[in-house]
């Protein structure tokens, strides 16, 4: 059964108070730093001072003659991952690496690597303890950047490392630890029919997602092995097998309780604490606490890639693309793993291209191991396609929203890395923009204007889901998730048993309290998690239609279910008052027991997310200091399950874009020491630097979900940094292309351009 | 290290305490005084996660020590609702879907009251500035703007009655 | 921080003991919205923090016949709220107004944000360019200083052991005479200034400059006061060319760095910038005197 009819909802659609809002308007939630456990003691880090380093030794002695430290850590204490144990399940993440990230083997490979860890009975102690520990490196040359890294004379950071996808198979070591390409059409054949074609450079720096809430655990290890693990992620499965296979434990030991997470944004999807709290609390025989500071989040904890991109588009003076090229080099940090591969696809996703190539290399550079950060790897080829989008547009003296919907993706349309699309939105995005009141607005001296589109493909995958009907006929309703999907969960439960949301509970289950469920990411869980739950919801309402039959007596086919309650299918299948699921529950002794469903599904079928961005901004030709003045994002949501959190994805994706587009960087010095890993240098923005953002909703239903939900939440954040872009080159005429687009920057390249300007008027 | 003694009241209820003199207010009341609503997110007066009222005027927990808060009269996130009553400001973010994550929330709270305590009827501008210090990353601070000027506005008709 | 002490004496001479007798660092508490951060970070490893602030006097401000007093302690909220000091000498309040959220605006001080010697302390400018002072209590006894002569370099003070600031003097405004304070920030707030710079000048009665102070904060590696660019304004009216010469005077007394804030070139030419757009609030607001 679907409900894709919009004007048959009732509780999909509406925007009911979130069901844990209550408790975090009150500081009642308990989020990963907020637990205790009787005789706990404190883990600390000691963190590797160097961006490059051979460990020679490390003295733990004077640290655990410390009074007060229970117990000291170091590499030695792990088990290695073998190369057959590097992955578990269907998750993306390799452990190996990942044991070598949470603890460094026998070199260290970015400035934060950890290389040892102690617990004490107090962080003042643990502290103390951790100048105790003396380490003696070996300083080895460092490299930061894609391009240093991939010259034949870089230091190498991994020997057993060798460039994966190209032929034939290289037999020296390489920081590119992998090629990846997609092609389609004759790429030189469709530069030769172009009138015009534009080749530009394009590069952006590394910025972190910037949860407010930094890494936090609490973990208790028995002595006989049985564990509880408490902690703020994107995934408690994903901590329990990712934990397992790092310490060495078995899974079923491990019980991994999700805190209120504190903001992830895909940096929360893999583990970095777990394994060193298992490994101290294992040790001491007491319950281990560990909490990130802000500077350890930005030293040690994932940003997304700094990059190189390479764009090349060809066009007829009417403005069809007849080729695109690009070339992507992302940073993957300490170990392989960069988004350079979405980057490729994304950048290219939003048009119809006859002729296309996407080249991407991931390289390794001494920086910290880089982690998903929404819509992984999107937002920094998109930046640079859509940027030279709008320069094709000029060239071509086009209007750029007219390149964009002479070119769009509509169904049908072959995409350059392989599938062909169906229920797309992208284009009525578009139209929706043109209509704009936004777009119809005047600007004033030094204002510009700029657009630019997105796509994320989305995701689907493993998720569970279980339905109790409670004994007065109240629900509670559970799912694996983070916390934020609590409220469109409950929302499809109401929906699909005709019961008010209010009299639904959901509870984010533990390991041990629900079935399997893949991590929070790829904006999967209204889509993946909604469909168990409305399963498992739908399975429970064919239960309550028997237990009706039951008790009237009469064949389960002629019950009906309508607005929560059962009835009698028609006047032949007798007269009988309907029964409402307190009825029900309250005599399910009498008619087989508790009523209750759980489904578990590998979810297929997302739908792709587009979206189309305005933004208008007003620059300070003197200081080179940005403005946004207005802001409008447009996007095909497929259906909105409670509109303000979609508005808010939206919004918040936004404004994380606009951080990267004007402000946010990571600035290393010369030795490869992170010199702002603070949120007084690292700027993401604060209220005083934003409008308000205006949300359009278009609607184009996911058919291969039942209520038509599709992703929302990532796709809103690769726009902003070409919106931005265009939008400064607009008001200037200066076309800024790398990020940040800093005051220095801005202010730098007007100068460069103010001896044209004259020249020109 | 010797441990001070300090007496303050902390939403209203007397309290004594014992902390090192390195402790800040923050860490006193997340694990000496179990009071976890607010949150440390960056340990450098940058977040406003640990936003407490202190004498009247919003501070940063964790730039201030325990041992300061001797004499003083603290307000934090757990002694904004009166009983089961949301203050307007809580209500009008449940209603605006002013959190996603949350954590940044209670400092939000806590400043924004403030806020309406000092000025009944703040302009978008006021409170944009008044907020700077409190910084979310999942909102874009659109929905908290609003709430927070709506939360005025229904404190300002609740005056008038 | 094992042997690390705190004490809140309630008058001068006891925190002038506590202070001087510490065998290690001891420092001076007011706002603590810098020292609490160095000292978490590890950056700074005192022994003993004396907190000053239940001295009586070192919160709050006096107006005397020539001068305003200010309690070395006092917070920033309360130099907003004070309206004959924010009516005589509005750049001063708008420097300390600017530093950091309204969180630390409840905290922060003029003497803390002076001498954690930073260049870029948004209060100073302006109370260098109105000629204010301050007493500093010591072992030796009391003595005055100007305020430029407090901070000797980036994290370094004049200040010898056991000394610390109790109050600050401002002189009033004579007729015609104002100031305004600048700085540029990459956001909108939140950050410390790439660039300050406070102009304080005094008109005739026909709107001419007879007199004026330009500060320059960032640019160096203290506070610089900039005579060449005084000398710019005074004898003249607003116009183009004084405000031409104003903005090359400003750029040349930089002596920056470029670091993680902000490059040479930024900061030298923003100078001229914000010393041209202070000086035209700070002249219309003495001409409306």
């Amino acid at each position: 059964m679907s409900y894709l009819d919009k004007d048959a909802l009732k509780v999909v659609g509406t925007r009911p108070v979130r069901p844990d809002g209550v408790d975090k308007v009150t500081g009642r939630a308990n989020f990963g730093a907020d637990m205790i456990m009787p005789g706990m003691l404190w883990g600390k880090i000691k963190r590797s001072p160097h961006a490059h380093a051979r460990i020679v030794s490390i003295n733990t002695d004077n640290a655990l003659a410390l009074p007060g430290v229970r117990a000291v850590i170091t590499r030695a204490d792990f088990p290695d991952v073998t190369p057959d144990r590097a992955f578990i399940g269907a998750a993306p993440a390799n452990l190996r690496d990942l044991s070598r990230n949470c603890m460094a083997k026998g070199k260290v490979l970015y400035e934060g690597h950890a290389v040892a860890a102690v617990a004490a009975t107090s962080p003042a102690v643990a502290e103390q303890a951790l100048d105790l520990i003396e380490v003696e490196y070996e300083v080895l040359p460092h490299v930061m950047d894609v391009e240093a890294a991939m010259a034949p004379d870089a230091p190498v950071l991994h020997d057993d490392i060798f460039t994966a996808g190209v032929e034939p198979k290289p037999t020296t070591p390489s920081n590119v630890s992998k090629v990846v390409r997609f092609a389609k059409g004759d790429i030189e054949a469709g530069f030769g029919e172009a009138d015009v074609v534009i080749e530009r450079r394009y590069t952006t720096k590394p910025v972190h997602q910037g949860y407010i809430e930094p890494h936090a655990c609490l973990v208790s290890v028995a002595p006989d092995g049985q564990t509880t693990i408490w902690s703020s992620s994107q995934g408690q499965f994903m901590v329990r097998g990712y934990t397992a296979r790092i310490v060495g434990a078995d899974i079923a030991n491990i019980r991994a309780i999700p805190a209120e997470i504190g903001g992830g944004f895909g940096g929360k999807t893999i583990v970095y604490l777990e394994p060193l709290a298992y490994m101290l609390s294992k040790k001491s025989g007491r319950p281990v606490k560990m909490v990130m500071s802000r500077e350890e989040v930005f030293r040690a904890t994932g940003p997304t890639s700094g990059a190189v991109v390479e764009v090349k588009l060809g066009a007829k003076k009417d403005g069809r693309i007849t080729a695109a090229k690009t070339v992507l080099k992302y940073q993957s940090g300490a170990f392989p793993g960069s988004p350079v591969q979405q980057g490729c696809i994304c950048g290219l996703a939003s048009y119809d291209l006859p002729n296309a190539e996407t080249i991407g290399y991931d390289v390794l550079c001494n920086r910290p191991k880089v982690a998903a950060y929404r819509a992984p790897g999107a937002p920094i080829g998109s930046f640079a396609v859509e940027s030279c989008m709008d320069e094709l547009a000029r060239e071509l003296d086009l209007d750029p929203l007219r390149l964009r919907e002479i070119n769009a993706a509509k169904d049908g349309t072959k995409a350059a890395h392989g599938p062909t699309w169906t229920n797309i939105g992208y284009q009525k995005t578009l139209e929706a923009a043109k209509a704009s009141e936004h777009l119809k607005t005047r600007l004033g001296p030094n204002q510009g204007r700029g657009i630019a589109s997105g796509f994320w493909h989305n995701a689907g995958g493993e998720s569970s889901a279980a339905v109790h009907i409670n004994e007065d006929g109240t629900v509670t309703e559970g799912h694996p998730d983070i916390g934020g999907s609590r409220a469109s969960m409950a929302m499809m439960v109401a929906e699909v048993l005709g019961v008010p949301f209010e009299t639904v509970r959901p509870v984010v289950g533990d390991t041990t309290a629900i079935g399997f469920s893949a991590s929070t990411g790829g904006s999967r869980v209204t889509f993946a998690g909604g469909m168990a739950v409305t399963q498992a919801t739908q399975k429970v309402v064919e239960e309550l239609k028997r237990r009706a039959a039951i008790t009237w007596d009469i064949s389960p086919d002629a019950v009906e279910w309508k607005d929560g309650k059962a009835y009698p299918a028609g006047p032949n299948a007798g007269s009988f008052e309907p029964l409402d699921l307190a009825d029900l529950a309250n005599k399910s002794a009498r008619t087989g027991g508790p009523i209750s469903a759980e489904v578990q599904i590998n979810a297929q079928g997302q739908g792709p997310g587009f979206t189309t961005h305005i933004c208008d901004v007003e620059v300070d030709r003197e200081t080179g200091a940005v403005k946004i003045l207005r802001y409008t994002a447009i996007q095909d949501v497929g259906r909105a399950i409670h509109p303000s959190y979609v508005e808010g994805q939206m919004q918040g994706g936004v404004t994380q874009g606009i951080g990267w587009a004007l402000n946010e960087e990571y600035i290393y010095d010369k030795d490869g020491r992170l010199e702002n890993p603070g949120f007084l240098d690292y700027r993401v923005p604060v209220a005083s630097d934003m409008p308000m953002i205006e949300t359009v909703m278009v609607e184009v239903p996911n058919p291969r979900h039942p209520f038509g939900a599709r992703g929302v939440g990532e796709v809103p954040i690769v726009p902003p940094m070409a919106a931005v872009a265009n939008a400064i080159a607009a008001a200037t005429g200066v076309r800024l292309r790398d990020l940040p687009m800093s005051p220095p920057r801005l202010l730098a390249a007007l100068d460069q351009a103010e001896p044209m300007r004259q020249a020109a008027e | 290290m010797a441990k001070t003694h300090v007496s303050t009241v902390i939403n209203g209820e007397p309290v004594e305490f014992l902390c090192e003199p390195q402790q800040t207010l923050l860490d006193v009341l997340r694990d000496e005084l179990n009071l976890t609503g607010s949150k440390e997110g960056c340990s450098s007066g940058d977040c406003g996660a640990c936003t407490v009222i202190c004498d009247g005027n919003i501070t940063c927990s964790c730039l201030m020590l325990g041992a300061e808060a001797e004499g003083r009269s603290i307000t934090t996130v757990e002694g904004i609702a009166q009983g089961d009553h949301l203050h307007p400001v809580q209500q009008k973010f449940l209603e605006h879907a002013a959190l996603q994550c949350g954590f940044c929330t209670p400092g939000f709270i806590v400043a924004a009251k403030a806020l309406l305590d000092e000025n009944k009827n703040p302009t978008e501008e006021e409170t944009r500035y008044w907020l700077a210090g409190n910084l979310c990353r999942c909102t874009g601070y659109d929905k908290i703007i609003r709430a927070v000027l709506d939360a005025a506005a229904v404190m300002r008709a609740e005056a008038a009655e | 921080m094992p042997n690390l002490s705190f004490t809140a004496p309630t008058t001068v001479d006891e925190a002038v003991r506590m202070l001087a007798g510490s065998a290690g660092l001891a420092k001076p508490l007011s706002g603590g919205t810098d020292l609490l951060v160095q000292l978490r970070s590890g950056r700074m490893r005192p022994e003993a923090i004396v907190d000053i602030k239940r001295i009586p006097g070192l919160i709050g401000i006096r107006e005397e016949a020539s001068e305003y007093v200010i309690g070395a302690a006092t917070p920033g909220v309360m130099l907003s709220a004070h309206e004959g000091l924010e009516h005589a000498w509005p750049g001063i309040v708008e420097g300390a107004d600017l530093i950091g959220s309204q969180q630390i605006q409840g905290r922060a001080s003029l003497a803390g944000n002076l001498c954690n010697a930073s260049p870029a302390a948004d209060s100073v400018p302006a109370m260098i360019a109105a000629h204010a002072t301050c007493v500093i209590a010591g072992p030796t006894g009391r003595r005055t200083a100007p305020v430029e002569a407090i901070v000797t370099g980036p994290g370094r003070t004049s200040l010898a052991k056991g000394e610390f600031i109790i109050e600050f003097h401002v002189p009033k405004p004579k007729p015609h005479q104002c100031d305004a304070y600048l700085r540029f920030i990459p956001r909108t707030e939140m950050d410390i200034a790439v660039v300050g710079c406070a102009v304080n000048v005094t008109l005739d009665a026909q709107g001419v400059c007879s007199d004026a102070r330009v500060v320059l904060g960032a640019v160096a590696p203290t506070q610089i006061v900039c005579d060449e660019a005084a000398k710019a304004l005074i004898g003249h009216r607003l116009d183009e060319p004084t405000l031409a010469a104003l903005d090359a005077a400003a750029g040349r007394a930089c002596n920056p760095i470029t670091d993680k804030r902000g490059t040479i070139e930024y900061r030298i030419k923003v100078a001229g910038v914000l010393a041209r757009r202070a000086a035209q609030i700070a002249f219309e607001r003495a001409g409306a005197r």
